[in-house]
């Protein structure tokens, strides 16, 4: 395999890479101009061709997302990016933003002139405070040398871009829960349709982008989007509804691997090479147990599935909910399923937002069995009621008004299907978790 | 309604003119008044929905969705410091870390240490898995975190 050449990370460990002035010394801002020659449609039409997939977990084509706003413009456009980052696992937005914000705001500028934007919100996680204070300088020096604000470059294009900062909750990721916060509200998801981009934050259509999608915008309109077409995996021939998995991605690597960290590939790397050939293996020698594929939302990769690509659509041909954040994560088998289990399922607990009863009391409940068996008092029933609830709650058996619920059923789902052995086997011996005890919280 | 400082009245109603409507200061005013005065009070509260234009109930509504603000009767240390205990943390030490920090400290998460030196919490995922475990200090990541550090953090002076 040739040696993959790291675009949307090639700053990274630059000196000064921050900086406007380095930016723009190493091709930054040659996209924008590029798209502030052509017409709005015609950078519309770029983002298509290049057929990106939105990167915040799910994969939704992103210049057809722009394409259903409204031909009839009555009221303003919002672009709101999606720089919430909380899944587990997951931090290359982090990265990016710490190590080359200018790319980001450059597929800001270029995505709100596509869309006909004049505002664009950037809805940043509360604890990416050095973020923060990165792109707050960074929005500084676009608008003190004309790449933001009132005609910018002279091209007769205008945008304000926002920096908001969110307040520790996962649901602000879903983007009708960020634009409630937004408003300044408690961050419920809102039931589509209507779809944001009908009517959105303030009443208005709306665009809603992740941060990583927004540095691959840059990239297809500098490179043209045959490039982008060039790298990853092509459509199944087969599948009419397949958009294939182009572009360079993110994979972030962590748990038990000797180097964990953010690489930049093609899409479509496997499991495996990823963590052999760029995470240093498992780490102290040991074996995978079960991979993460994208995020604890997308369930469990088995030891025997490690060779899946890690494109669009190999987690769900092994049975997990998608790619989610292309985020790994690497449990050896030294570890308890119990314990992973118990994890991921407490975090769901204490992250749904409450709204929809399914949610609300799936999660806490399926939270309290496992805490049941990790005291060695849980029962053989307890794994079908845990199947359950892992059936019924989620927007796939249509009973909740987010994904947050389907993201908790698959983890579940998952280690029943792949590791059942492993918990009945626990259960039955009455064991207790040697873990530390969770601590509750008190406020 | 003199429990707002002026720098923060005068940011309050300078950022109403960069949203669509007022209540969408919400959460910045609730940082502020939280950054200064470790903790946002009843009078803050009312101060905030006045400038805003909302009911005192609209910004309760929304502050106390966000396990993040703290009332009046919870006031923050001087330090906040988080430690991360979702999945990737967890796999490298970090349940262990927060209960030995929470030990050591003599506190449960969400409370204060007797000289209110630091505020200890649980945190979700923090977004700096490649560092686990990782902890918060205030709004800065620290990776690699041991419980040494954190108990030194939450004793030394900010
Ligand atoms: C519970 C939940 C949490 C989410 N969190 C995030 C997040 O932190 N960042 C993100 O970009 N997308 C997140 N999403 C996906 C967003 O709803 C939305 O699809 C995405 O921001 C669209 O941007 P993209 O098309 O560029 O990927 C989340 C979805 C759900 C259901
Ligand atoms: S599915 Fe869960 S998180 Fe999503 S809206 Fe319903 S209760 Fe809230
Ligand atoms: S799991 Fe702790 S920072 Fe991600």
């Amino acid at each position: 395999m040739s040696r993959f050449e790291p675009v949307l990370l090639k700053r990274l460990g630059m000196s000064d890479s921050t900086k406007l002035s380095t930016y723009l010394a190493t091709g930054g801002y040659q996209g924008l101009r590029k798209a502030l020659a052509m017409s709005p449609q015609e950078v519309t039409q770029q983002v298509i061709q290049s057929k990106l997939r939105g990167r915040g977990g799910a994969g939704f084509s992103t210049g057809l997302k722009w394409t259903f706003l409204p031909k009839e413009r009555t009221k303003p456009v919002y672009l709101c990016i999606n720089g919430d980052e909380s899944e587990p696992g997951t931090f290359n937005n982090r990265v990016l933003l710490e190590s080359d914000p200018h790319q980001v705001l450059e597929g800001i500028v270029i995505s709100g002139y596509a869309v006909g934007a004049s505002k664009a919100f950037l809805y940043l996680r509360y604890e990416y405070g050095e973020c923060y204070r990165i792109l707050e300088r960074a929005v500084e020096e676009m608008y003190a040398q004309g790449w933001l604000g009132s005609n910018i470059q002279g091209s007769g294009y205008s945008l304000d871009i926002q920096l908001h900062r969110g307040a520790g909750a996962y649901i602000c990721g879903e983007e009708t829960g960020l634009i409630e916060s937004l408003e300044g509200k408690r961050a419920w998801p809102r039931i589509k349709p209507p779809f944001p981009a009908v009517s959105g934050a303030f009443g208005c259509p709306t665009i809603v982008n992740n941060i990583e999608t927004m540095a691959c915008v840059t990239q297809i309109l500098d490179r043209g989007p045959e490039w982008f077409l060039s790298i990853g995996i092509p459509a199944d021939p087969n599948n009419p509804r397949d958009n294939g998995s182009h572009g360079p991605k993110l994979y972030c690597i962590s748990g038990h691997v000797e180097k964990p960290g953010l690489v930049e590939l093609p899409l479509g790397i496997t499991a495996r090479e990823l963590i052999d050939q760029h995470a240093g293996g498992v780490w102290k020698g040991r074996k995978a147990k079960a991979v993460v594929p994208g995020g604890i939302s997308m369930g469990f990769l088995s030891a025997e599935e490690l060779d899946t690509p890690l494109d669009f659509n190999g987690p769900g041909r092994a049975g997990c909910l998608g790619l989610g954040t292309a985020a790994v994560i690497v449990i050896d088998d030294q570890t308890s399923m119990v314990d992973v289990l118990y994890n991921t399922c407490r975090f769901f607990a204490h992250e749904s937002c409450g709204q929809c009863t399914p949610c609300r009391e799936g999660t806490a409940w399926s939270m309290k069995i496992l805490q049941r068996i990790r005291r060695g008092e849980g029962s053989l029933e307890d794994l079908n009621t845990l199947d359950d609830i892992s059936r019924t709650i989620g927007t796939i058996p249509g009973t909740t008004i987010c994904g947050l619920a389907d993201g908790a059923a698959w983890p579940i789902k998952n280690a029943l299907k792949k590791f059942r052995p492993e918990l009945e086997e626990y259960i039955q011996s009455g064991r207790r978790s040697t873990a530390p005890e969770a601590l509750p919280a008190h406020h | 309604m003199t429990v707002l400082s002026d720098a923060i009245r005068a940011k309050i109603i300078d950022a109403c003119g960069r949203y669509p409507n007022k209540q969408a200061v919400t959460l910045p005013a609730l940082h502020w008044v939280q950054q200064e005065q470790g903790c946002v009070s009843k009078e803050a509260i009312e101060g905030i929905a006045e400038l805003l234009d909302l009911s005192a109930a609209q910004v309760i509504d929304t502050m106390t969705f966000y396990g993040f603000f703290k009332d009046e009767k919870h006031p923050l240390g001087r330090r906040r410091l988080w430690v991360c205990r979702s999945l990737s943390c967890m796999l490298r030490g970090g349940d262990g870390l927060l209960s030995e920090v929470c030990q050591r400290l003599g506190v449960q998460p969400g409370q204060t240490t007797a000289d209110g030196g630091a505020t200890i919490e649980l945190a979700e995922c923090l977004g700096a898995c490649d560092g686990a475990p990782c902890i918060l200090i205030d709004d800065s990541l620290s990776l690699h975190a041991t419980a040494d550090q954190v108990v030194q953090l939450a004793k030394e002076p900010s």
